[in-house]
């Protein structure tokens, strides 16, 4: 028997899915925003910090950047509780994915930071500036155009990584589409189309990087 | 029946952990004939063969892993194809870690001095044949760091296999929190499991990299 292969029904329930857009966007929001934040304050903390300190920051990226975030996802939904810590699905979604992108921002920043050259940093001081002044007009702006690719390429795959919490029930675009299979039995119909979804996110996502790294560090 | 979280559970889950290693394995014994070829492809002399490598890249590595397994599940019984979640995931994983074991090993194809390919040829040698002993050979090196560090990465995301259905490391520690309910105990014993799988590898992927770097 031949199996044709139709989209209607799947068009029909574009509300669920457009909902779970709009999920999928807040999370990769967040992540993106907080992520960038541990990262920065671990970054610095790791170049900056006293030994027990860039440790303790070592460890962290370590562990998270060696284990699954499915796992840390479980971890935090399905194991914090027993610790009496409840949470609900997107607050622990949120909270999982912040922590893991944070260790990866950590790397990146921290690599940008260690990316401008000792040199000039000891030109800077001998001019006179002091410590914050140096990172100020010195280290800041080669640093963030240092790291700026790798930082957007890794918030894409968080953007598509994301997808994971639809296993804690979260409602995002990946759980719109279970529900839509569940709803009309299109399986393969419903994930081509979540897959074209999530595939124009991510061309939007880098479009949209692409455009900030040319505003912000190319010189006209 | 509720039973205690205790040494033998432990065990069981060190004992799924082989089945986590056996589709990393697969996986990437799949990935990497895929993967060579789409490095191959991207810097043929021939430009739709590279326009048709570099979509493929540039498809799979924008959609979620997920999807794909999900794709696979449901796509390959429409072909005629009775699917198991193993061969699920192991043509899902396979096709995912094509695009970036291609990426990867395009990088180290083309870090390699285009004078590398002139003197093959002025050798006379063929384009096949520059490439399978002059420019192949050198790039290994370069690979390999990368190539350990994206092992890594699979490792970690076999734990997707789970949503399929397929009793791995992370599928068992479900099952094991949900007869135990003893979830934080199950997931951190889950989460050491992997970590002692994914460190050593990323260490060493790190010690290779600073040795090639030094042999410059």
């Amino acid at each position: 028997m031949k199996y044709g292969l139709q989209f209607r029904d799947v068009f029909a329930a574009w509300e669920s899915i457009l909902e779970g857009v709009w999920i999928t966007l807040l999370l990769s929001g967040v992540a993106m925003v907080g992520g960038l934040a541990i990262g920065v304050l671990c970054a610095a903390a790791r170049v900056y910090g006293p030994g027990w300190l860039r440790r303790l920051v070592g460890a962290y990226v370590e562990v998270i950047r060696n284990t699954p975030l499915l796992v840390q996802l479980f971890l935090i939904f399905f194991g914090l509780p027993s610790l009496g810590l409840r949470l609900d699905g997107l607050t622990a979604a949120m909270i999982a994915l912040v922590i893991n992108l944070g260790a990866y921002t950590t790397e990146i920043v921290r690599a940008g930071l260690e990316a401008v050259p000792k040199a000039q940093i000891e030109a800077g001081h001998s001019l006179g500036l002091s410590g914050l002044q140096v990172f100020r007009y010195i280290v800041v702006f080669p640093a963030l155009k240092a790291m700026f690719p790798a930082l957007a390429s890794q918030f894409v795959l968080m953007m598509l990584a994301t997808s994971v919490v639809s296993q804690i029930s979260v409602q995002d675009l990946f759980h719109a589409a279970s529900i839509v299979q569940s709803r009309t039995f299109r399986d393969f119909e419903v994930y081509t189309v979540i897959g074209v979804l999530y595939l124009s996110l991510a061309f939007a996502f880098r479009g949209l990087f692409a455009v900030i790294y040319r505003l912000a560090f190319v010189q006209r | 029946m509720i039973r205690e979280f205790g040494f033998i559970d432990v065990m069981y889950l060190v004992g799924a952990a082989r089945w986590t290693l056996l589709l990393t394995v697969t996986a990437f014994a799949g990935a990497s004939v895929l993967g060579l070829a789409i490095a191959i492809a991207r810097i043929l002399p021939f430009a739709p063969v590279r326009w048709i490598a570099a979509g493929y890249t540039h498809i799979v590595q924008g959609t979620p892993l997920l999807v794909w397994l999900f794709l696979i599940f449901f796509g390959l019984p429409l072909i005629g194809i009775s699917v198991n979640p193993w061969l699920a995931a192991a043509v899902g994983f396979s096709v995912y870690g094509s695009a970036f074991l291609g990426e990867i090993w395009r990088g180290a194809l083309v870090s390699i001095a285009k004078t590398q390919w002139e003197a093959g040829a002025s050798l006379g040698l063929s384009m096949a044949e520059q490439l399978r002993y002059v420019i192949i050979p050198q790039s290994v090196r370069v690979a390999i760091p990368p190539t350990v560090g994206f092992l890594v990465q699979l490792i970690k995301n076999t734990s997707l296999a789970a949503v399929i259905g397929l009793v791995e490391l992370t599928r068992e520690g479900q099952l094991t929190a949900a007869g135990t309910y003893k979830p934080f105990a199950v997931y951190i014993t889950v989460a050491c499991i992997y970590f002692l799988m994914c460190f050593p590898l990323t260490q060493w992927s790190r010690s290779l990299e600073r040795k090639l770097d030094v042999a410059r």
